[in-house]
């Protein structure tokens, strides 16, 4: 188990790089300019001095090896500097992006909290509900609840955010004036009244992803639950005279979650990449809300590195995945 | 009982008097949402909208232009005219005094110096300054004395206010800037996030793309203002969503540039939280018509003056294309209050406005039906228009845009009216306008027969804009498809208006031959300009003190900003 992880560790390092390879040819060759959104009035000569300004007059081979230096070695080298306070000299040109000017690295350290309190806590959420609704219906398949389990889901399916989103505002911030409709992203937390108050702000994004995650996952739940209870070794629980509970909760809950969790775990990166129309939606301007404006200003450094963060992190919780499933499941070795 | 009301409502009377008395920071704060958010606080590093807006809170330039276009001194004491020995008789030079006793918001003294390096700064070949433009011309920036700065053109400029006048060209600290040229520029970060200024408010947290935290400036030269003590600049989002906050939650109370449907923001409007403001300026909404023959057959040639177009050459069919479009209807679907019908490419100021091709105010379909039967223009079996084989077929392009693509479609319906065929195309506006000479659908390089977008000019003076269609502004291969003309009008008449405007100071006359330009471009339906469009921003009913401004910065007079006691 520990070489089969050490393997997969040293397989994802060329796949990384053939990542990142592809995802700058793609950006490189769509179609976009860094000056696109500025006014007319900025006359081509100028518009070409910016883009000199951008670096965008070397060869591509020349940005793409320039990117991966900056990226893999003067970035981490200045967290250690920051962690450990060590003072490497050296004047170190960092991933700048296009339209801030200023380090992709800590624009991302900027926006990943929000994203997290409000995308991660939307999945901690989905999943805490998702998880008994599936196991109940399950259980009662085709009963009233599972009816109305099957309907909500399809409901979180095919009704996007930007329209649950919006419906909420405008019940919710508009008419009962209950919620604000725009997240305060400066806003702290130092006291209950501030809590309540971040506690507030946060509902009704929560609740809108929160609506879309459940609905996956508690199809995943509820599928898996049914697969099991037709087993036979559930028969054999029930004959041995075992009561309900431990049959459903013990034996088939355990059975039933080993694919489930995967789900869960291969989920994960999508928390980090924010939930692009939900966070435009609210305004919370996290991760998701960050790439979809660097596309639009054809910002390519921060689309470079986000993009290839996001790959890594699909990457990781690939092989976190994998692993757990041999965890969970003695029956699953790799060696 | 009397005596009692009568001593509260002289209470509540003193403490509105004593309200009313200004008092810098009395207020509060206010809160403003931007929908596209500003990436920088250095409008030396972005040309965006968005970026100078917000830039406008904390820097400032020598001048501004106010909600008429009038220049109005902000740093210096008063506008130097040649009237008042400012510029020199041979207008190569222009002379500004600071005010006395400017203070940057850290307390230290703006001197000249600092003009002197916010020059340099924008003129440096590897600093990528997206304002160069408004430092063109400049041979040299020179501190007189420590209040007194001469700038001085290597030509002579009948409009010499570019350099330090308006939202482009405030006054950056050489001190904080010292380090920042060139290709340094971008590295400075904490600069460029949060610029020394001169203006009402300083910023404390910038996050890009996100949101400004600012507060009051306590080193802002007038004592008593702002009103403000503390500001909430918002950014993200969508339009929508913008005009929602602050006219029916009432979360925000300044939403910028609402571009929406005019039933959508009259519905906001109806919560009775905030008033919708509108103001014009020189933005027009136009279909350019391509004189050259965009057919891919041509090849490297396509889309050059080596070849005239098969039909757009001839201007009855140009004339018959304007008189089709019902401009009044475009204006009342589109844009609402936003907008006005136009006829001019060159709609504002006032003095430069021309009435004479007012007549294509009213659509005429019969007429325009007319002039091509008259023009040998005969309609086929299909109902197609054609002469010697050229079918009147029309390749109609225009920028990803709601509005824009509810225009092509009531066009292309007014045209097949007039027996014109057209093919309808959009092109998302980061390639249509991204300039990239590797694309073939950018606007300049023009592979249609007609397009449609907006463009406007900065400030109040027209010069360089109207040399926009000088022949050799044509976009072709020789200038990697760069240029303005984009229609590729090519009149030496018209190129010696231009020429004659660029060595003419007197305003009266500057006004006439930008009319005839203007009359020149309209009379040949070289460019049918559809709607004079406005911005269109709204304001909470408790924001007094909003003046909206399209020549400037909208947040131009923030400092006068103010909480309106309710009654």
């Amino acid at each position: 188990m520990f070489n089969y992880t050490i393997r997969r560790l040293f397989l994802a390092i060329p796949t990384l790089f053939f990542i990142s390879l592809i995802i700058f040819l793609l950006l490189d060759l769509a179609p976009s300019d860094p000056t696109a959104n500025l006014p007319l009035t900025i006359p081509p000569e100028v518009r070409e001095k910016i883009r000199q300004s951008l670096g965008l007059g070397e060869p591509i081979h020349i940005r793409y090896l320039l990117w991966c230096k900056q990226f893999f070695i003067n970035e981490p080298l200045n967290i250690m500097e920051q962690w450990f306070g060590w003072d490497i000299a050296g004047d170190r040109l960092r991933v700048l992006s296009w339209q801030t000017r200023s380090p992709v690295v800590d624009l991302i350290v900027q926006r990943t909290p929000q994203t997290l309190w409000v995308v991660g806590m939307s999945y901690v959420v989905g999943v805490l509900i998702a998880l008994p609704i599936g196991i109940i219906s399950a259980y009662r398949q085709y009963s009233w609840f599972d009816q109305v389990g099957t309907f909500i889901s399809m409901i979180g399916f095919s009704v996007p955010t930007f329209f649950t989103g919006v419906l909420m505002i405008v019940v919710f911030s508009v008419w009962l004036g209950w919620f604000p409709s725009i997240y305060d992203t400066t806003h702290q937390v130092t006291d209950w009244a501030s809590f309540w108050q971040q506690i507030r702000q946060m509902v009704m994004p929560v609740a809108v992803l929160a609506l879309f995650n459940a609905a996956q996952i508690s199809r995943f739940m509820r599928a898996s639950m049914l697969d099991n209870l037709n087993q036979d070794y559930v028969r054999t629980a029930r004959a041995k005279g075992l009561g309900e509970r431990t049959v459903v909760l013990v034996h088939v809950l355990r059975n039933s979650l080993i694919p489930v969790v995967t789900v869960i775990a291969l989920g994960v990166p999508q928390v980090f990449g924010g939930a692009i129309i939900t966070e435009q939606v609210f305004k919370v301007n996290g991760l998701g809300q960050l790439l979809i404006i660097s596309i639009q200003g054809g910002d390519l450094p921060t689309v470079q590195t986000l993009t290839f963060i996001f790959a890594f992190l699909i990457v990781l919780f690939n092989l976190i995945a994998d692993v757990l499933y041999g965890v969970l499941d003695p029956r699953i070795r790799y060696d | 009982m009397r005596l009692t009301k009568i001593l509260l409502g002289a209470v509540a009377a003193m403490a509105m008097s004593s309200a009313a008395q200004a008092e810098r920071g009395a207020d509060g704060q206010v809160n403003i949402i931007y929908w596209q958010a500003p990436s920088t606080m250095n409008p030396y590093l972005s040309g965006g909208t968005k970026e100078l807006e917000a830039a406008s809170l904390v820097l400032e330039p020598l001048a501004r232009y106010d909600q008429d276009g009038n220049m109005v001194p902000f740093l210096a004491e008063d506008v130097p005219t040649v009237a008042n020995g400012g510029v020199s008789a041979d207008l190569t030079t222009i002379t500004w005094k600071l005010k006395e006793g400017l203070k940057w918001a850290d307390g230290s003294a703006v001197t000249a110096a600092d003009a002197v390096f916010t020059w340099k700064y924008c003129s440096h070949p590897e600093g990528g300054c997206a304002q160069s433009e408004k430092y063109n011309d400049v041979t040299g920036v020179e501190a007189v004395d420590d209040r007194t700065i001469k700038v001085t053109f290597g030509v002579s400029k009948p409009f010499p206010y570019g350099p330090f006048v308006g939202a482009q060209a405030p006054l950056i600290q050489a001190a904080q800037f010292a380090n920042c040229l060139g290709a340094k520029a971008p590295e400075c970060t904490d600069a460029n996030f949060g610029p020394i200024g001169t203006g009402p408010f300083a910023v404390t947290d910038f996050r890009p793309n996100d949101v400004i935290s600012l507060e009051a400036n306590s080193n802002y030269r007038d004592p008593a203002k702002p009103a403000f003590a503390k500001v909430t600049f918002k950014g993200g989002g969508d339009a929508a969503a913008a005009g929602r906050s602050v006219l029916e939650t009432g979360e925000f109370d300044y939403a910028w540039n609402l571009q929406l449907a005019p039933d959508v923001l009259a519905n906001m409007q109806a919560a009775g939280k905030g008033t919708v403001v509108s103001s014009f300026g020189t933005l027009v909404e136009r279909i350019m018509i391509n004189m050259t023959n965009p057919d891919p057959a041509l090849g490297d040639e396509r889309a050059t003056a080596k070849h005239a177009h098969p039909f757009l050459s001839d201007m009855a069919v140009r004339k018959a294309l304007s008189m089709a479009v019902d401009r009044k209807l475009l204006v009342e679907i589109g844009y609402g209050d936003a907008g006005r019908p136009t006829c001019n490419v060159l709609p504002a100021p006032e003095i430069y406005k021309s009435s004479a091709n007012d007549a294509c105010l009213v659509q005429d379909i019969e007429s325009a039906k007319k002039l091509l039967d008259d023009a040998g223009w005969v309609a086929g079996g299909d109902g197609v228009r054609a002469k010697d084989g050229k079918r009147l077929s029309i390749l109609f392009q225009s920028s990803t845009n709601a509005v824009r693509q509810d225009f092509q479609a009531l066009i292309k319906q007014w045209w097949s009216d007039i027996g014109v065929e057209t093919e309808l195309r959009n092109i998302d506006a980061s390639v249509f306008f991204g300039g990239d000479p590797a694309s073939p659908d950018t606007f300049q390089k023009f592979f249609a027969d007609v397009e449609m977008y907006a463009n406007n000019f900065d400030g109040t003076d027209p010069e360089s804009y109207m040399a926009n269609w000088e022949c050799k502004q044509a976009p072709r291969p020789e200038t990697q498809w760069q240029g303005n003309n984009m229609p590729r009008y090519c009149n030496a008449d018209y190129d010696a208006l231009v020429a004659e405007m660029a060595k003419t100071g007197d305003l009266n006359e500057r006004a006439r031959l930008a009319k005839a330009m203007n009359d020149k471009l309209m009379q040949e339906y070289i460019i049918l300009p559809l709607v004079d469009r406005g911005r269109v921003s709204a304001h909470s009913n408790t924001l007094g003190g909003v003046v909206l401004n399209t020549w400037d910065s909208e947040l131009w007079n923030a400092a006068d900003w103010h909480r309106v006691k309710s009654q």
